[in-house]
């Protein structure tokens, strides 16, 4: 496998401040990676960094088998897309898709077909003539991503960029930008802070924090074991739910409260016995019935129920006041008040250590 | 919905429509108009006297009556302050200076503007190391008073052998307008989105690319504001006319002293007058003509500066 991006113990700092710290990434060619964190964790920074528009402090960044550490943006084969869109607003369309090929001094007939293909990709052709004032958000955005396009470019560089956009055209836009990467198979790399772009784009999620990767693998995998309790309580909505208890039994059972939890059939490590122990549940893996069933059961008490058309969402509420969720898939309206139990679906639940965070 | 049904077919016609009437002769609109009147007037009046007393001829002004309009319009001062009126030796009137003061700003302001705007924007966008201390000294700069350089600037005028001449005084507006367009301009520039630059940046622009196909495009205000302020401001200085140069390239302020100043013979009251107009009219019409981009380009540079 080739690698298109090498990311080698990249770290960047101002002044003392470290932004981000010791990296290592690998892209293989043509893979979609999606850069996932809250904000100020360094995602956009690295994005950055790889364009070559922030000087790092230390490390190298290879592209294409060229070390670029030290290379302009415009020779490291890459295209931009910036959240604002950044097009250039005294110029038409035309003028800011050949904006990049007349500086590299490319013949005109050249850039006429450049321009060509990519209105006809982007469907942006009636366009062409117009000034970004006269624009809608998705046009251009559609514009801007075409200024990547007519580069030519091995990688796309995305930065965050459907945060600007309605909810309705940014689910449009997605999935147009997920058409986009099968039919130019390019090598992307995407910044959000949305995860259901994350989960719905990437072949792989870095999750960051802090200038720190916490976790780089495909999104199933992000979603089912995440690496640790801050991935598994960032990806997910509703969020996780988190039992705080102890394994018992040479990791055989988790106690929570008088609770009971068998552990046979975890997927994952050894449990061993734990005094402090946090066992993650996702509100679709639980289900709610009526009788309980030792070492597999939760008792809870409904306490609201949401509709949300496709399901609904039951906030419950467990031994010792702690909320839980649980997503409803069936209609199935629940009155407040009703005492319930939850089954546990144990090979989709994650175990943390309480003090390291870390998945068991 | 009874209300509705009660008021008929079309419920909306008997709701009021557009802004709230106002009743015209409130007490504080007497107050406001009578204030504002009373404080134009103030400001106009002077105004009229000026261009009373510069229509009249010499023996109607003698009489008194300096707010009454003249008996007899005479153009005749007005010609004299701009082609006869004498300074020291020269009487070619007032336009000698008018042209000296031309060639004095139009450079100056160019050449001025062109490196602030350099200036702001490298500030902005190519932060160099110590850029923040360059900054501040520049700034710093503007809040010495001027008296205090005066002689030290003598000196290096003469030590660079262009002391007494336009080259001189041009090279003196230059550098004192520098920290405050340059303060003008790197704000105007930080309020640009920053991805713009990257954008072009990525695309393979340069230093000089950027700043003439993206920065300049998009600050046609900011530049219109640093003329006029650079424009007035060099057209009205005396100070430094008078220190740097000598008789025969006096700005027209300068010259205007001189005439308005000399002890000789009569006062021409009329003359001084209509030589003060055509003095001023310089920036007056850059003013009115100007007037609304210059505010445009304030707003623009203080909402996110």
């Amino acid at each position: 496998m080739t690698h298109s991006i090498q990311v080698k113990d990249l770290t960047l700092s101002f002044g003392s401040v470290s932004v981000l710290k010791n990296m290592n990434i690998d892209v293989a060619e043509g893979e979609f990676i999606v850069l996932l964190g809250p904000s100020g964790c360094g995602k956009s920074t690295l994005l950055n960094c790889l364009a070559g528009l922030l000087d790092i402090t230390d490390g190298e960044i290879w592209i294409k088998g060229k070390n670029v550490t030290w290379a302009e943006p415009s020779e490291r084969g890459i295209g931009m897309v910036f959240q604002s869109y950044a097009l250039y607003p005294q110029m038409t369309v035309r003028g800011n898709l050949s904006f990049g090929l007349k500086n590299a001094r490319m013949p005109k007939e050249e850039i006429d077909k450049r321009i060509a293909r990519a209105a006809e990709i982007l469907q942006i052709g009636p366009l062409l003539d117009r000034k970004p004032a006269a624009l809608s958000g998705g046009q251009r955005q559609r514009v801007a991503i075409g200024r990547a396009l007519v580069r030519d470019v091995d990688v796309f560089l995305f930065d965050e960029p459907l945060s600007n956009l309605d909810a309705k055209l940014r689910s449009e836009l997605r999935v147009e930008i997920k058409r986009l990467h099968s039919r130019l198979n390019n090598t992307m790399v995407y910044v959000t802070h949305d995860q259901i772009e994350a989960l719905t784009l990437a072949d792989r999620i870095a999750v960051m924090r802090g200038g720190i990767i916490q976790q780089l693998a495909a999104p199933q995998e992000i979603y089912n074991r995440p690496s640790n309790l801050f991935v598994a309580g960032f990806i997910g909505s509703p969020s996780m739910n988190f039992l705080h208890g102890a394994t018992l039994d040479a990791g055989r059972a988790f106690q929570f409260g008088a609770t009971r939890i068998d552990l046979a059939g975890y997927e994952g490590g050894a449990i061993l016995e734990r005094p402090k122990a946090i066992l993650g549940l996702r509100p679709e893996h639980l289900v709610i019935q009526d009788h309980a069933e030792p070492g597999l059961t939760i008792p809870a008490v409904v306490e609201i129920d949401e509709p949300m058309g496709a399901d609904s969402l039951v906030w419950l509420e467990a031994e010792g006041g702690l909320k839980m969720s649980v997503r409803v898939l069936v209609e199935r309206r629940m009155a407040p008040g009703t005492p319930v139990h939850l089954k546990v679906d144990i090979a989709k639940a994650s175990i943390f250590d309480t003090a390291s965070e870390q998945r068991v | 919905m009874a209300d509705v049904s009660m008021a008929g077919v079309q419920p909306h016609s008997v709701q009021p429509r557009g802004a709230k009437p106002r009743r015209r002769f409130s007490g504080s609109n007497i107050m406001l108009y009578g204030v504002l009147f009373v404080v134009s007037v103030y400001y106009l009046l002077p105004l009229w006297v000026m261009v009373m007393t510069s229509l009249k001829g010499m023996p109607e002004i003698r009489m008194g009556n300096i707010f009454a309009p003249p008996v007899e319009i005479t153009f005749q001062p007005w010609v004299k302050a701009w082609s006869q009126a004498c300074t020291g030796l020269n009487c070619d009137g007032l336009s000698r200076g008018f042209w000296n003061s031309v060639m004095i700003t139009v450079p100056s302001v160019i050449i001025s503007i062109i490196v602030a705007s350099v200036n702001g924007y490298a500030l902005v966008n190519w932060r160099f190391k110590g850029s923040e201390v360059f900054f501040t000294i520049l700034i710093f700069g503007s809040f010495i008073p001027y008296q205090i350089m005066l002689y030290p600037i003598v000196i290096l005028l003469r030590e660079m052998h262009i002391y007494g001449t336009l080259y001189g005084l041009i090279l003196v507006h230059t550098i004192f307008g520098m920290p405050i367009l340059t303060l003008l301009f790197r704000n105007y520039f930080s309020s640009l989105p920053e991805e713009l630059f990257k954008a072009a940046r990525v695309d393979g622009a340069g230093f000089w690319r950027i700043y003439f196909q993206i920065m300049v495009p998009m600050s046609l205000p900011i530049f219109v504001v640093a003329l006029i302020l650079q424009i007035t401001g060099i057209w009205n200085d005396f100070l430094f006319g008078v220190v740097f140069t000598k008789p025969e390239i006096y700005p027209m302020t300068v010259q205007l002293n001189n005439i308005v100043n000399s002890v000789q013979g009569v006062k021409e009251y009329n003359v001084n007058m209509a030589a003060t107009l055509l003095t001023g009219l310089v920036p007056l019409v850059i003013y009115f003509v100007s007037g609304k981009l210059f505010v445009r380009g304030i707003a623009a540079g203080a909402v996110k500066g």
